[in-house]
């Protein structure tokens, strides 16, 4: 397989974009990147989306988006793995480059979830539709059974699980493209409406319109393009159980962990020599469990360590410099593709005032569902 | 909505709780043309039917529920182990949502789940009552 960089990346704010369809703001993502990375024909392509077709009536979105940016008779092919779907865009559109098949390939990802009907029955998708989301279970609900089982199994405090909104919240003050770039304070998630019980409003991801996207191509083309290319150093990817009550131990995301082993393996570093990571923060909980799994503290620990300031700039590792999907926000199948973009604009230095210091090998960790897929990357400045 | 799908009302595991015990030990409730874990003969499996009864090892309350189920917030929902070692996802009904904990007892019942509209068809599976 052929080493591959990272030459190009872009985006649209995140929010509520009432004035752009999907096709809009993928084409302002994918034109920026390639604008970014200098390049005006595509080799490929790959579109992640969870639900353009619930969300918007679009289904066939891999051919409206290379029409749309231009790219009329290139192979298009949509991705789709619930809220994973761009980070596996990405990945597909690695190792199409990675076996020579391919030179300049884009990833972008897309999601319109602002005009949609009944958004939780929609997202209630990406669980097991026939045994969770027929008896009423929601997405939060879903999270918030596994809050419920650690904060029973380990002591962590609401007080304590609330500082993960709270610290993603700061960071994403320094973010121009972030859906809430304001603070947040411990009385603002506590007295938050009830979504599911223990987890508040100011606990869950929003809903967001957004897209983004990224340039790969093979590593020895990357300096006609950039200055400043970014290695793709491991990539790993897995499935978990699609219901949550299949889930051995319902305090852990086998997938999170089984996607970071294979990409750690793949990339020949260890959890020290990450400097940063974008991880899946759907909701509070999500980021706590994560954060183990991936190995950067031990099972029930990362609660506390986080609400210690362990998960940000000072501590151990930096957790969603970007603000994260809590506040940064999650277009669901844009998030996997922002997050690989965050890394890239960390590993080149580019990223202002939440610039993690001397940055050079950073981690993205995006997930579908209840844990039922994850994929992680791991990126390089070289 | 897909819970109206014709197969989907046929389900017969779903009304009468018609498990599967496979060779290694694993009852699994949805029923399955292979083991999930990494076992022998994942293949081969006798029928059993769950008596109904198992403990709360996680739960919720909806406040926020998708349009079908609004009129039932704030519910709880749990994730319930059997007796004989299947996990399933249910509704806990017959009770205060205070009194719904990790580690209570509960039966399986039959009842109505929900209406899809006006003049949709009307959806039955289990429920969970605490005992």
């Amino acid at each position: 397989m052929r080493d591959v960089a990272i030459i190009g990346v872009g985006m649209t704010k995140f929010g509520e974009l009432w004035d752009q369809n999907i096709r809009d703001m993928f084409a302002e993502a994918a034109l920026k990147a390639m604008e970014d990375a200098g390049v005006k024909k595509l080799d490929a392509m790959y579109v992640g989306a969870m639900s353009s077709g619930l969300y918007t009536f679009q289904e066939h979105i891999a051919s409206v988006m290379a029409d749309y940016i231009g790219q009329v008779g290139i192979p298009s092919t949509r991705v789709e793995s619930a809220c994973a779907s761009g980070g596996l865009a990405v990945k597909s559109a690695i190792i199409e480059v990675a076996s020579g098949m391919s030179d300049i390939v884009l990833a972008g990802g897309v999601e319109k979830m602002w005009d949609a009907d009944d958004g939780s029955m929609i997202l209630a998708t990406a669980a097991d539709q026939e045994y969770e989301g027929f008896h009423g279970v929601t997405f939060p609900g879903l999270y918030a059974m596994m809050a419920n089982a650690y904060m029973d199994r380990y002591g962590l405090t609401r007080e304590e699980l609330a500082q993960v909104p709270i610290k993603n919240h700061k960071h994403a003050i320094n973010n121009p493209n972030a859906q809430y770039p304001f603070p947040l304070n411990l009385d603002g998630v506590l007295k938050s409406s009830m979504v599911a019980d223990p987890l508040r409003l100011m606990d869950c991801s929003p809903i967001t319109d957004g897209a983004a996207a990224v340039i790969v191509c093979p590593l020895d083309r990357a300096k006609e393009f950039t200055n400043k290319p970014i290695k793709v150093k491991g990539i790993g990817a897995a499935t978990g159980p699609i219901a949550l009550h299949d889930h051995k131990d319902l305090t852990r995301l086998d997938a999170v962990r089984l996607a970071g082993e294979r990409a750690y393996k793949m990339a020949g570093v260890t959890k020290d020599d990450i400097d940063f990571v974008e991880v899946h923060d759907c909701f509070s909980i999500a980021e706590i469990i994560v954060a183990e799994e991936l190995g950067f503290f031990g099972y029930g620990e990362a609660g506390k360590a986080i609400a210690n300031g362990q998960g940000t700039y000072g501590g151990r590792i930096v957790i969603n410099p970007s603000g994260g999907l809590k506040a940064k926000g999650h277009p669901v199948g844009a998030t996997g593709t922002a997050q690989i973009l965050e890394a890239v604009t960390q590993l080149r230095g580019d990223a202002g005032k939440r610039q993690v210091k001397d940055a050079k090998i950073g981690m993205t960790q995006n997930m579908g569902g209840s844990g039922g897929s994850s994929v992680v990357h791991i990126l390089e400045a070289v | 909505m897909a819970n109206s799908q014709r197969y989907t009302r046929e389900i017969p595991h779903r009304y009468r709780l018609e498990a599967q015990k496979f060779d290694c030990g694993y009852v699994t409730l949805p029923n399955r043309y292979i083991c999930p874990c990494d076992c022998e003969n994942r293949t081969k499996y006798e029928k059993i039917t769950l008596k109904g009864t198992g403990t709360i090892l996680s739960y919720t309350i909806i406040h926020i529920a998708a349009d079908d189920y609004a009129k039932q917030s704030p519910f709880p929902v749990a994730i319930i182990e059997t007796d004989e070692g299947a996990r399933l996802t249910a509704q806990v009904v017959d009770c205060k949502n205070e009194d719904v904990k990790i580690g209570a007892k509960v039966e399986l019942v039959f009842r109505k789940i929900m209406e899809e509209g006006h003049s949709g068809i009307i959806n039955y599976a289990y429920k969970a009552k605490l005992v």
